[in-house]
């Protein structure tokens, strides 16, 4: 597994911008290899090992949900320890859970839930509820103040 | 609805993993019967209406040099105190993500916030400035021992 501290400054600086200055043109790697004086060929293969390592996850577009109008919650339950897995596994089926952690508290269990509209997510966390016996407290957004998930990767002494 | 079906099909496309090649939208122009300058337009709009927010890679937090990903959860003494929190958690650059939720009464910490930071030492440093900051006293580390599901929403 390929850590930051082994990347190197071009790999910073290739990650800096596929996160936060993605251009919108055809050929995006050609012109991000023009910007860093270098060619497309090598940005996509530095590229490709950093997917491959798995530091990268994805590229592609990150939708907003809201604006989508489709409607996302915040869940929490607890379970009892011995039956985790059990209740894990069903949540995990459920198609527009995106998030699962076992997290160390009373509410043991946190899952995001994302659904079309209100109606279905309700319907969703009921049958949840009584397929795997337990109690769901959902816990909507009232107010967003920030979403960004991008990382500022130039400076290697900030890691 | 803010979108057509052709949106839809770019959006269904860009959910995913694009193709990492050097014409990545040509398979998409092929498949939809779409010059690939339409396609990119209309990225271009999905992007300013706000349906689109970001394009670009995403990684994976802890491999990317973030040791300690926290949930942190604050409680308002009052209803008031909510704006003004967002506001200042929000200018954290190690704060990805900040909400006031709706909260069950069992529960009342209603301000979120997710801290990415390399160290436990920065993590305390941290919560301690944002609660002297916005003087909120009380609030709990919600820490996650295994990740079970982690994967982007497949919308279409």
């Amino acid at each position: 597994m390929k850590e930051m501290n082994e990347l190197s400054r071009t790999d910073r600086e290739i990650l800096n911008v596929l996160q936060a200055d993605f251009p919108l043109t055809s050929q995006p790697y050609r012109d991000i290899a023009e910007k860093m004086n270098l060619d497309e060929e090598e940005v996509i293969a530095r590229i490709r090992v950093m997917k491959n390592s798995g530091l990268i996850r994805r590229i592609g577009g990150i939708m907003d949900a809201r604006s989508l109008g489709f409607y996302s919650t915040l869940c929490a339950c607890k379970v009892p320890e011995e039956r985790i897995d059990a209740v894990a596994g069903i949540i995990n089926r459920q198609k527009g859970v995106t998030h699962n952690y076992i997290r160390d508290h009373e509410f043991n269990l946190w899952f995001t839930l994302t659904a079309p509209t209100k109606d279905e997510a309700m319907q969703i966390l009921q049958s949840l509820q009584s397929d795997a016996g337990i109690e769901v407290i959902s816990m909507p957004a009232k107010q967003v103040y920030k979403i960004k998930v991008s990382f500022e990767m130039s400076d290697p002494d900030a890691l | 609805m803010p979108y057509d079906s052709t949106d839809r099909e770019i959006m269904r496309f860009l959910q995913g993993d694009i193709p990492l090649e050097s014409r990545p939208y040509q398979s998409l122009a092929e498949k939809i019967e779409l010059s690939e300058e339409e396609i990119l337009l209309r990225l271009k709009k999905l992007r300013e209406k706000g349906l689109l927010r970001r394009m670009g890679a995403v990684l994976r937090h802890r491999q990317a040099g973030f040791a300690v990903n926290a949930m942190v959860a604050w409680k308002l003494e009052n209803e008031e105190e909510a704006d003004q929190a967002g506001k200042i958690m929000a200018g954290y650059k190690e704060i990805s993500h900040c909400y006031i939720r709706e909260v069950p009464p069992d529960f009342d910490y209603s301000v979120f916030s997710m801290i990415h930071v390399k160290n436990e030492e920065h993590l305390a440093e941290i919560i301690e400035e944002i609660s002297l900051q916005t003087g909120i006293r009380k609030y709990i580390i919600i820490r996650s021992s295994r990740e079970l599901k982690k994967e982007s929403m497949q919308y279409f």
